[in-house]
């Protein structure tokens, strides 16, 4: 019985593989990937619901953070792994363990507005020894989202909604591990004008917006490791089916061990701003990134699409039946490639699927800012990103390779 | 100082819930505290103070149906305002590595647009933002270092304008 048995379950997968060979004929699109398993570079991810318990195709893992040069430490799970962002920020509401705040030179407290596109995250720096599967960073600046540590400036409450509570921010912490090795860069350096006005000095006469140098700002953790420093890849398989969870392995270091080699991927370099093009019905957008911080495929408007938007969940498209659609990524390195994807009717994903966190074809518009390649790119692909500056057999970063 | 970009001057904390009422309480606070910006000099002037405030570089162009007024700040974040040719400010966009002061931007739309961004915190997750309310219209999207958006009232479009191509 349990030969005949083997027969339909053979046949079953090698239905998907030869769906993947042709690139979807017309079904929805299947990759292939491996995901490295364990390692001293490598920390589980699991995509699901998150500790807010309501998320869609966010990929948590846990981080531990201590008291510098103590063993004083607590770990933190239901982080959210961004690609899209650089810096590790935690919760106030969510650590325990008490790190020591950052001080200017004046020894008044740092404190940092951070915006995102739908709002800001703000609190203070604090220093903290960074450890994630083997690897650990030392002292690193920290932000503690908090909007009552220090009372919010209106310059930074104007930037949208606070995103500093379980609730707005769906995670106990954002694990920024993008291209960039500091979240501002140059310029929080400058001062005047030309300064973004991310960093402020707290004392209690009030916050006022400061110069930090770069050694000071809030940096992507995996840039300060010892080794494995030049970038990561998120490797998680394919996504067939709405599921409640899905499990897969961030990945330190490119190119630095046997299990983080570029093998096969091809390197997309980027502009200043982390951004490559997409190319879509015979037009260019310049603004494109991949970003596992946004979870669903954001792309163009109904009206250039041609489809409609949900009844429901206005945040997506809900074609009537599912499409199965292409565009071009391309560097500016000139490499480029097609990817296949697929837009499913996002209300019957939602209402179809009550217990399922993690959707392949879930989509969205965005109508300004390009392609925003979002979490179900990175279902059945490695996808490597390169921190700038870094060096790696695939050429110093910044890039994304796949 | 906190300087005034763009031109949104209606004056209004809340829109009011019906869309005839909201239109025609912004064409009559435009028509009754903007005069100015019937007027050509003054809007022009208007501008180019911005622009010293924010160390900036402005550059005007002009089409048939609208004249663009980009802002190019110090901090390498590009502002339009897009003004027909009744001298309203109908739509404003942003691109840059930093989303602009969005209480300049959008003024006296800037407390509904912060009323909706809140009402969106259940939303499944990290998205760009989308608001389309009948009388106010604001998408934007990116991430950390790229930012671009743009917000516009759909009743003052000029004719044949579509909003794709505001940014």
């Amino acid at each position: 019985m349990k030969r005949l048995h083997a027969i339909p379950i053979l046949a079953t997968f090698a239905t998907l593989l030869s769906v993947t060979g042709c690139g979807g004929g017309g079904g929805s699109h299947v990759n292939v990937n491996t995901v490295a398993a364990s390692g001293s570079n490598i920390q589980p991810v699991t995509v699901n619901a998150g500790p807010a318990g309501n998320y869609a195709n966010g990929a948590f893992t846990s981080v531990t953070v201590c008291v510098p040069g103590t063993s004083t430490c607590q770990t933190i799970d239901g982080v959210l792994v961004d690609t899209g962002s650089s810096g590790l920020r935690l919760l106030s509401s969510a650590l325990t363990v008490t790190l020591p705040q950052q001080k200017a030179s004046d020894g008044n407290p740092v404190v940092e507005c951070l915006p995102f596109v739908s709002g800001y995250t703000w609190g203070p720096l604090q220093a903290a020894d960074i450890q994630i599967s083997g690897e650990k960073a030392s002292t690193v600046p920290v932000q503690i989202l908090s909007d009552t540590d220090f009372p919010v400036p209106l310059a930074c409450s104007d930037q949208g909604s606070s995103q500093d509570t379980l609730t707005a921010l769906g995670a106990n912490g954002v694990l920024g591990v993008g291209n960039f090795a500091q979240d501002c860069g140059a310029a929080c350096v400058t001062t005047g004008a030309s300064n973004p006005g991310l960093y402020y000095e707290c004392p209690s006469s009030g916050c006022v917006v400061v110069a930090e140098s770069l050694s000071q700002q809030v940096p992507n953790p995996v840039a300060l490791f010892p080794a494995d420093n030049n970038g990561v890849i998120l490797e998680i398989p394919a996504v067939t089916a709405p599921q409640a969870s899905v499990s897969g392995s961030l990945v330190f270091g490119i190119g630095t061990q046997s299990d983080n080699a570029l093998n096969q991927a091809v390197v997309y370099t980027l502009n200043a701003n982390g951004n490559f093009t997409t190319s879509y019905n015979n037009q260019t957008y310049d603004q494109s990134f991949l970003d596992s911080g946004s979870n669903a495929l954001y792309f163009l408007s109904s009206s250039a699409t041609g489809i409609p938007l949900c009844p429901d969940a206005t945040f997506f498209y809900c074609p009537s039946t599912t499409q199965n659609l292409s565009a071009t990524n391309q560097g500016l390195n000139g490499a480029s490639s097609e990817v296949e994807f697929s837009v499913a009717n996002a209300d019957s994903l939602f209402n179809d699927n009550a217990a399922a966190f993690v959707f392949g074809e879930l989509a969205g518009p965005n109508s300004l800012a390009g392609f925003d390649w979002g979490l179900p790119f990175f279902f059945g692909r490695n996808v490597f990103t390169a921190i700038e500056g870094k060096s790696t057999p695939g050429g110093t970063g910044p890039y994304w390779a796949y | 100082v906190r300087q005034r970009i763009f031109l949104f001057h209606v004056g209004i904390e809340k829109l009011c819930p019906s869309a005839v009422v909201r239109f025609a309480a912004i064409l009559t606070l435009l028509t009754a505290t903007l005069p100015a910006f019937a007027a050509l000099g003054e809007a022009a002037s208007s501008v180019q103070v911005d622009q010293a405030h924010m160390q900036g570089v402005l550059r005007v162009t002009q089409t048939q149906a609208y004249t663009v007024h980009a802002i190019q700040a110090a901090t390498g974040t590009v502002v339009r305002e897009y003004v027909s040719s009744s001298g309203k400010v109908f739509a404003v966009a942003w691109q840059g590595p930093w989303p602009p002061d969005m209480r300049q931007i959008l003024a006296g739309f800037f407390e509904p647009y912060q009323q909706a961004v809140r009402a969106q915190t259940h939303f499944r997750g990290r998205q760009p933002l989308r608001i389309e309310q009948p009388g106010f219209v604001v998408h934007s999207g990116g991430h950390m270092r790229s930012f671009a958006g743009h917000a516009y009232i759909p009743e003052m479009l000029p004719q044949g304008v579509t909003p794709e191509e505001i940014r």
